[in-house]
């Protein structure tokens, strides 16, 4: 198992590097392979334009079957799904994962979230859940409301 | 009725008889079902001579039809609902268990909108019927990279469902296993790719996936089938497999409560899962457990020791200073004493004199009325948690008993078998006072009228059997509680304690001549008025004094059992015929006084 985990983020980072999608960065991939940081661009003519946010990826032995736990550090996007303590309200990232999806997909993912928002604000129930959510987002049963943004 | 009783005191002793498989129970039967009937011709008896075997199944006005299914019968019946499927439909079994699960085994819709459109269904449920186009296990072309490992190697054993998605067979594998044994998934597995709806099917899983994940998803699959069907449901007993089928719709749990019975022995109500409890029907009980859970603890102590601010109800706490009192939440000031406005007592601060003022008195009046609804609701839940209280020293009385039958053993020629009425008669104790429980829960939401009158005399008699028979049990057994001599001196060492047993002849102060307990005695005195106590020295045999008392024990007994009985079929007739009037909101739970 610990082979296919190896061989695809290997791949997966040399992709990466060589051929980073616009506005997408790997700031650093630790040697084993288990923590990365992204660092994402809002996208031209969006809400976002000109912000950079930190992405933490975390990946467990059992990726790419299990989903990567994805957050936001230091300066969170303010958007409605996204909680001011970084966790992402986002499909794939939890029951809709599937392991074709790559660390690229993802970041493409939220980045089209971040792009399609119409309005900067928080989730409306972002004080009750920063209350009690748990430290990963993959311990929150989530419930994905719309997916238009 | 008797006969009826007659049939399940027979059925309760075979029960029984399972737990301990004795050669001597057939015989004993026979001798314990003659002891049945004198119980029943002393309460109104019918003939007896019924056959026993014909009635066995006729059910009693409270209880419901049900099955208990082992996993087994379970597997079989997927089996055959698949098969039908399959069968008018034209399809793979797979693809009939994958529509079915997807339209939650309601067989009949599926057909239904299947005919309609059949390509729809299909596509919904993510099944292709077409025999040709199913999952292909290949070798990898030139040029093929899997998505999930990235390995682009020659000659890699490869798998695509319907939808065309190719993936190395070896990550399908883990990915399923991950699906199965982590996540707990089986009526829907889709494809690996993202977004693809196509499901992954029994037939392919069989082919992919080690003996051990397998076993695992068709456990899951038959706990869905369980889980899916509005008939079945898990027996909630701790390590039971069973399933039970009971036909009793969701809407019409405010008629009837379902109380089923597992092979395994746990008796449960089928509507919302918890331990039995009739004769109250399940919404009842959950706003009865609702409010004990909110209420009971601190009430005792709220009642006593605060009053309400007049205005806005919040309870308040007057724990020193002078008797004008300012609400902390809405600022009213009233006095503490009379309870009226304060603004009346002009500078009288220290004491009042004005307990006749007209707002004085509506105000205590809310107040009181407020005090009379929690004593109310005090008032049944003291008796509904005595209830469990006496049940939860069942075990000590359990315990007790079993020394008393070992006694009777070793001190009489009666055997293992002959003793027995004594366990039997704590289960029926313990199996009313689970009923008695709930018959306060199910007081306290009845309006009061002479429904509820009725209802409350008949729990009042079912309370008296009650009491009657524990105090019997928990009676010292005459002349064989003590070391096993027949000596009376040793009988003043009484295992059944209790504090209710009559005196013991070594100390009895009256030094009543010592007579053995005779016929004459009837089985309806109330135990522990003084009877002259029994001994063994006595010209007659401790037999005799145990026979008799196995006869009041048995007395009482049936006698409980028809108190029970006709409780619980009143208030079920009354539930059908909607006799009784609640005085609860069904919808909010909240209760009108």
């Amino acid at each position: 198992m610990s082979n296919i985990f190896t061989k695809r983020l290997t791949k997966e980072l040399r992709d990466l590097q060589a051929n980073p999608p616009a506005g997408i960065l790997i700031d650093k991939a630790d040697d084993d392979l288990k923590l990365w940081r992204v660092v994402m661009s809002g996208a031209e003519g969006t809400l976002y334009q000109g912000e950079q946010f930190k992405l933490q990826f975390k990946f467990s032995n059992n990726y790419p079957l299990e989903s990567p736990e994805v957050i936001f550090l230091d300066t969170v996007p303010i958007h409605p799904h996204i909680y001011s303590n970084g966790h992402i309200c986002l499909s794939i990232l939890y029951d809709q994962w599937s392991p074709a999806l790559t660390i690229s997909s993802v970041c493409l993912s939220i980045q089209s979230m971040l792009s399609s928002a119409t309005k900067k604000e928080r989730p409306p129930d972002n004080a009750m859940y920063i209350m009690t959510a748990k430290k990963s987002p993959k311990a929150t049963t989530w419930a994905f409301h719309d997916d238009k943004v | 009725m008797s006969a009826m009783d007659h049939d399940d005191d027979y059925m309760n002793e075979d029960d029984d008889g399972d737990d301990y498989t004795q050669d001597t129970q057939e015989s004993w039967m026979d001798q314990d079902d003659d002891d049945d009937e004198d119980v029943e011709e002393d309460f109104g008896a019918g003939d007896g001579f019924e056959p026993v075997v014909a009635d066995r199944d006729i059910k009693k006005g409270y209880q419901v039809e049900f099955e208990v299914h082992s996993i087994d019968d379970i597997v079989a019946f997927q089996t055959q609902e698949v098969a039908h499927v399959a069968g008018i439909l034209g399809c793979r079994p797979e693809h009939a268990a994958t529509l079915l699960r997807a339209f939650k085994w309601n067989k009949e819709r599926l057909i239904e909108r299947y005919m309609e459109n059949p390509e729809d269904v299909a596509n919904q449920a993510g099944v292709v019927m077409d025999a040709d186009k199913q999952a292909v296990f290949s070798k990898s072309a030139d040029g093929f990279e899997c998505q999930i490992c990235y390995t682009d190697d020659d000659d890699l054993d490869t798998v695509a469902l319907h939808c065309g998605h190719r993936f190395h067979t070896e990550c399908y594998a883990h990915y399923l296993q991950q699906k199965i044994c982590e996540e707990g998934e089986s009526r829907r597995i889709q494809c690996c790719q993202s977004k693809c709806t196509a499901i992954v099917d029994e037939a392919t899983i069989e082919k992919l996936v080690p003996p051990d994940v397998l076993t695992r998803y068709r456990m899951l699959l038959i706990r869905t089938y369980v889980d899916d069907s509005v008939h079945l449901k898990w027996c909630p007993g701790p390590d039971c497999e069973y399933a039970i089928k009971c036909h009793v719709p969701q809407n019409q749990l405010q008629e009837v409560v379902p109380t089923v019975r597992c092979k395994c022995g746990f008796t449960s109500c089928f509507g919302c899962g918890l331990d039995d409890h009739q004769p109250c029907i399940c919404i009842l009980v959950k706003f009865w457990l609702k409010k004990c859970a909110d209420d009971s603890e601190t009430a005792n102590w709220i009642s006593a020791n605060t009053k309400e601010c007049l205005k806005c109800q919040t309870t308040i706490e007057k724990n020193g200073g002078c008797n004008h009192m300012t609400c902390k939440k809405c600022k009213y000031e009233f006095c503490w004493v009379c309870a009226g406005p304060w603004s009346d007592h002009g500078t009288a601060w220290y004491s009042c004199n004005r307990w006749e003022e007209k707002a004085s008195v509506e105000a205590r009046d809310s107040q009181a009325r407020s005090r009379k609804a929690l004593e109310r609701y005090l008032h049944y839940y003291n008796r509904y948690a005595n209830h469990i209280q006496s049940a939860k020293l069942s075990s000590v009385l359990l315990q007790k008993t079993a020394a008393k039958m070992e006694a009777l053993q070793s001190t009489s020629t009666l055997s293992w078998i002959e003793v027995q009425f004594l366990r039997k008669a704590c289960d029926v104790l313990l199996e009313a006072r689970m009923t008695m429980k709930w018959t306060y829960a199910f007081a306290y939401f009845l309006k009061h009228d002479n429904m509820r009158d009725l209802f409350e005399d008949n729990q009042r008699d079912l309370e008296m059997a009650v009491e009657n028979l524990n105090e019997l049990l928990e009676r010292p057994i005459p002349g064989v509680e003590g070391t096993g001599t027949l000596s009376t001196q040793n009988s003043s060492m009484s295992l059944g304690g209790g504090g209710v047993g009559i005196p013991t002849t070594a100390s009895d102060p009256r030094g009543a001549p010592l007579s053995p307990l005779s016929k004459d005695i009837s089985s309806a005195s109330i135990p522990g008025t003084a009877t002259p106590p029994p001994a063994a020295g006595a010209a007659v045999s401790v037999e005799e004094g145990i026979r008799v008392l196995r006869q009041q024990v048995l007395d009482k007994m049936g006698y409980l059992k028809t108190r029970r009985e006709v409780l619980l079929t009143d208030t079920a007739q009354g539930l059908r015929e909607h006799r009784w009037m609640l005085n609860v909101d069904l919808k909010t739970g909240v209760v009108n006084e």
